[in-house]
This record gives C-alpha cells, sequence and structure tokens, in this order.
C-alpha cells in the first residue's frame, strides 16, 4: 500500500455502465507535479474525476491522507484537495472578484464569512494567474483564456496542499499555456504542492511533469519520469504515432517529433 | 446584453473581535432596505384604505392598542392578518421562486412551472367539488397533493443518481398539463356554485384570511426560511456546476434535495394558504437580481421584492376596482403574462445573438 498522500487501489470507473477504467491502482507522489497523458477517450479524465471525488467508483476505493476519501466529511476534504474541472459554469454577471472568492468557501463557517484569511487568498490567486485588473469584470464579459485564468484562480483562492486540473490549458493560446503550466511548476517548487494535471500535449508534459502517467484503454501504460520512459516506442503504443524523440534544446526533456508524412517533401 | 454592471464593491464587517465575518455588498443592501421600506408603505396603505375609512393615526394606535372598538377589530381583525398573509405568502413564493431558478439555471424555474401549483389546485379543486369540503380541509388537500406532484415529478426528473434543472422543468410541464386536464374535468362535472369557488381558489385570493391562517403561515415560515437562508451558500455553489460544486466541498445531490425539499415545503404552505398565486415566485426573484445586481441566488432581495409584489398586488386587486373585490391572483397573473412574454422574447434573442 502507498504512503503517498493521494492514491487509489483496484479503481473500476463507469457511466450509464459504460467501464472506462477497471482495477486499476494509482499513487500521485507528495510534492510533484504529475501529469496524466494518453489518446482520446483513454480514461485519462475519467481517472482524475475518481481521483477527485467527482466520480463515484464502482469498486476500488481513492484514499486521501490513509482515509478512504468518500468516508470523510466533503468540506473536510475541500481544504486539502482542489480540483479545476473541464466545463464549470460561470453565474450570470458574476464578476470576477465575487467568482474567486467563492473558492474559499471550504475555509468558511456560518458566522465567519470572510476573514482577513480569505481575503489575502483571493488577492495573492488573482495576482498570481494575473486577472487583479479583471476584479470588477463580469465573468461572461471575458475572453477564453482570460475566464479560464479566473477559474484557476478560484481553485488556487481555495489554497489545497493536492490541486488537480482537468485539461488547465484547453482555449488557451500557447503564450498563455506556458503561463499556467509555469505557474503550476512554480506552486510546486516554491510551496511544496502535489499537481496533477490531464493534459493533451505530450511535449508541455514531457517539459513539465515530474512524475507521468501515459494512459490507453483506460490502463496505464507506463509512469515515471518523463526522461526515464518516454521513447519513440511508447509514443507509437500509446499513441499509435510514429514519431522522433529529440532531447528539448531548453530543457534537455523529451521532445516528440512526429514523423514526416511518408513522401512528404522535405523543405530547406 | 444588458448593461456593463458596474463593479460591485464589497467592504468587510467583523465585529466581535473578527470571530463574525460578513461581506456586504453596498448596492444589494441600499436597494434591500429601500424595498423593505416600499413594502413596509404598502402594508400601511393596505391597513388604513378600505370600504371603511381610517386615517394613519387611528391604524397606529390600533396596532399599538389604543385604538377605539371598531378601529380596533378593522385593523386587528380584519386587515392585519391579510396584510400579514400577503407580505408571508409574498416572501415565500419569492425564496421558493429564487431557490428553484437557481437549482434548474434556469428563469423560468419556478413552482408554477414544475407542476407543484398544477398539483395543489387539482387537490383543492377536487376537495371542493368531489368532497364538498370546507376551507381548512381545502388548504389540507392542496398541501397534500401539491407534495405528492413534487415528488413524483422529482422522482420522474431522477436519473444517474440526480436531477437535472432542464429534465425537472420539462417533465414538470408535462405533469402539469395532465393535472390541467383533470382539474378542468372537475370544474365541469361540479355544481357550479363549487365550480366558482373553486375557481376562485384557483385564481388564488387573499379575501377573508383572517389569524387562523395567518398564524400557522408565519410559524411554518420562520422556521423555513431561515433554513433557506442558511442553506444559500451551498445554492451559489452549485450555481457554479456540479463539479465545481463538490471540488469545494458541497455534497451535491443531498444539498439539491434539501433546497428542493425546503422550497417545496415553502410553496406549501404560502398555497395552502392564498391558493395557487401565478407570477410571484417567476418575477420577484428576476426582479430583484436585476435591481440589486448582485451575485447568487439572492434570497433576501427576492423575499423582500416578492412581499412587495404580492402585498402591492392585493392592495391594487381591492381597490382598483372597489367595491368589487378581485382576486388577487388575477392581478399578478396579469402581470405576469406580460413579464413572462418579455422574458421569453429575450431569452429566445439573446440566444440568437
Amino acid at each position: 500500500m502507498s504512503t503517498d498522500r493521494l492514491h487509489a487501489e483496484g479503481l473500476r470507473l463507469a457511466y450509464d455502465g459504460r467501464v472506462v477504467v477497471d482495477e486499476l491502482s494509482v499513487s500521485i507522489p507528495d510534492g510533484g507535479f504529475t501529469i496524466i497523458v494518453g489518446p482520446n477517450a483513454c480514461g485519462k479524465s475519467t481517472l482524475l474525476r475518481g481521483l477527485s471525488r467527482m466520480l463515484k467508483p464502482r469498486a476500488g476505493t481513492v484514499y486521501l491522507d490513509g482515509a478512504a476519501i468518500s468516508s470523510q466529511p466533503s468540506k473536510q476534504v475541500a481544504r486539502r484537495l482542489g480540483l479545476l474541472p473541464q466545463s464549470p459554469v460561470a453565474p450570470d454577471a458574476i464578476t470576477v472578484g465575487d467568482l474567486v472568492a467563492r473558492g474559499r468557501y471550504p475555509h468558511q463557517g456560518l458566522l465567519r464569512q470572510w476573514s482577513p484569511d480569505d481575503e489575502r487568498a483571493v488577492g495573492e490567486a488573482l495576482a498570481a494567474t494575473g486577472t487583479a485588473d479583471l476584479a470588477d469584470r463580469a465573468v461572461d464579459e471575458l475572453s477564453g483564456g482570460q475566464r479560464q485564468r479566473v477559474w484557476l484562480a478560484m481553485a488556487l483562492a481555495q489554497e489545497t496542499p493536492i490541486l488537480l486540473l482537468d485539461e488547465p490549458t484547453t482555449f488557451l493560446d500557447i503564450a498563455h499555456q506556458i503561463e499556467v503550466l509555469d505557474l503550476c511548476a512554480e506552486l510546486r517548487e516554491r510551496r511544496g504542492h502535489t499537481l496533477v494535471a490531464v493534459l493533451h500535449d505530450l511535449n508541455h508534459a514531457c517539459r513539465y511533469a515530474t512524475h507521468l502517467i501515459a494512459m490507453r484503454d483506460g490502463r496505464i501504460a507506463a509512469q515515471g519520469p518523463p526522461a526515464e520512459i518516454v521513447d519513440a516506442e511508447l509514443v507509437e503504443a500509446v499513441f499509435g504515432l510514429r514519431c522522433q524523440v529529440i532531447e528539448d534544446p531548453q530543457t534537455g526533456t523529451p521532445l516528440i517529433v512526429p514523423a514526416a508524412r511518408a513522401g512528404a517533401p522535405r523543405l530547406g | 446584453m444588458s448593461a456593463p454592471a458596474p463593479a460591485v464593491r464589497a467592504p468587510a464587517i467583523r465585529p466581535f473581535g473578527g470571530r463574525v465575518s460578513v461581506r456586504v455588498h453596498r448596492r444589494g443592501a441600499i436597494v434591500c432596505a429601500l424595498l423593505a421600506l416600499a413594502a413596509l408603505a404598502a402594508a400601511l396603505a393596505g391597513l388604513v384604505f378600505g370600504d371603511y375609512p381610517l386615517s394613519l393615526g387611528e391604524v397606529v394606535n390600533a396596532l399599538v392598542g389604543r385604538g377605539d372598538g371598531s378601529g380596533d377589530f378593522i385593523v386587528n381583525e380584519l386587515r392585519l392578518p391579510r396584510v400579514v398573509c400577503a407580505l408571508a405568502v409574498g416572501a415565500g413564493l419569492g425564496v421558493a421562486g429564487a431557490i428553484f431558478q437557481s437549482l434548474t439555471r434556469n428563469p423560468l424555474g419556478s413552482p408554477d412551472i414544475i407542476g407543484f401549483t398544477y398539483g395543489s389546485a387539482a387537490g383543492a379543486v377536487a376537495m371542493i367539488i368531489a368532497v364538498g369540503a370546507q376551507q381548512s380541509a381545502v388548504s389540507a388537500g392542496a398541501l397534500g397533493a401539491g407534495l405528492a406532484t413534487a415528488a413524483v415529478v422529482y422522482l420522474l426528473s431522477y436519473r444517474d443518481g440526480g436531477v437535472q434543472g432542464y429534465r425537472l422543468v420539462l417533465v414538470g410541464i408535462g405533469i402539469s398539463m395532465m393535472l390541467l386536464a383533470v382539474i378542468n374535468y372537475l370544474l365541469t362535472r361540479g355544481r357550479i356554485e363549487e365550480a366558482r369557488e373553486a375557481a376562485v381558489w384557483i385564481a388564488g385570493s387573499l379575501d377573508g384570511r383572517g389569524w387562523e391562517q395567518a398564524t400557522p403561515l408565519v410559524i411554518a415560515l420562520a422556521v423555513l426560511l431561515p433554513a433557506a437562508f442558511l442553506l444559500s451558500p451551498r445554492l451559489s455553489l452549485l450555481e457554479l456546476g456540479d463539479d465545481a460544486a463538490t471540488a469545494l466541498g458541497v455534497g451535491v445531490e443531498r444539498s439539491r434535495l434539501t433546497l428542493t425539499l425546503v422550497a417545496v415545503a415553502i410553496t406549501a404552505v404560502a398555497t395552502a394558504t392564498a391558493g395557487p398565486i401565478a407570477f410571484v415566485a417567476l418575477a420577484a426573484p428576476q426582479v430583484a437580481r436585476r435591481l440589486t445586481r448582485t451575485p447568487g441566488p439572492g434570497l433576501l432581495g427576492a423575499a423582500i421584492t416578492g412581499a412587495l409584489l404580492l402585498q402591492a398586488s392585493d392592495l391594487a386587486s381591492q381597490r382598483l376596482f372597489a367595491p368589487d373585490q378581485l382576486p388577487v391572483g388575477i392581478m399578478t397573473g396579469a402581470i405576469g403574462g406580460i413579464y413572462l412574454a418579455w422574458l421569453l422574447a429575450r431569452e429566445w434573442r439573446g440566444r440568437r445573438a
């Protein structure tokens, strides 16, 4: 049995009786940045939903701090484990500041509804995501990229030592994608937070992950530090893509270069 | 698209050395205070105006227990319970409407639409026509049938361990139409006086409501409204979607069920008192939201707006057509029809744009 704060044993996850993940055990290294990758419909988002108790397992158990997550009071779990969902809903006409403030709910009580701590956490979350200038704007007026950063700010305001992110870079242009991932890396390095993200971009995953989980057909095909596990064979086995794996000139991490289309003219 | 909302500044108030802390949305607080004053004014007007003219001084004297015999009787026994019923029913319907609209994320999600109203109307009409029952039994019939309808709609919309707002609205409309057929069948079968009595009940009326109706209503709401306000923070998180709400530590399904039960119970006691009054539950939350411009379900604003709307409507229905007494539900329904058409047209255009 794993000693990591967040781990799962023998998970079976299903939607409407369609089993997506079966008999899966996984452990999320404490203080690491774990990134889950895999082709579409491999069960990576489903696994994240299972770990974050969005989806109740049909069998098996998710453990948080040694106890089954389903047996712990929801609000207490929410002080330790946060999630940025894939498609949250912004209420009509809510401002950025008010939305981010809702991330403080697990720390609030009946009488203690807005402590100085709440104010500080919201301010820091806005600053960290570069959304402080937007605090008084209505969320529905923002661009997709701004909105995604606001949702991230709400998850950060929750101040959980473990943060799960379901495709946090969707809707973002390349610069904002890097910004969000840099922010996650910083959270891990400076505060020792444990991060788990589902990402589509394998190169981003290789660059930022300290622990990579590659999934296919609801199973873990390989896991470990990207530099140790990612090679052309793995990419072909998991994604069915022929490629060349070279060293990232900036970071030295694996960089996947898809093979050229057969017979394509070579330029330059 | 409405005009961009001005920045909502919300200063914090922390009395008792920081053990208690709340955030106050200034505009929301001011608007609520003004609405409450207006409701109070409408209530006073309800005590002053009537077939038997009284001055404001006589009314105040009667209220503090220094009125003369007839003034005292008219104010404290005839007019006050009716005004109390109007305010309480209006506040209750406003809160119930706000809860349903927030839960279903749909401005049409009100007890009118999810079938509760037709359920209680069918129950009341059945009691009047099939049983020939008196007022308290009619109220009981309305209560029972309304609760049963709400349970059926909830169960029929239940799937995969949860109820989705859209499904709830659609199932509710279906059940409502079916109950409407039942009501019409009963009306055509009943004797003419019974049918007339039933019709007045269906329209919703505060006519002749005394303390025997007002007291239980106030006691029930004194429990249910605070319960609703306590659940309000969860409601505002449910608005973010099930996943985000769960992530923030809200037990989604349990909260939704509890909130539904509270809203249904509020609607039930309000309907048992005054009949299925149209439009208040639908409009009060929307009007309050547009006036206060604060985020979240806005239960307090909806309660005050509902109380003001119903008391003002009751005043108008009594005085505009005096000496004829128009059921207040006709008044709210007439305004409600126009409002609903406007709301639908706006939603439709917004979706196309």
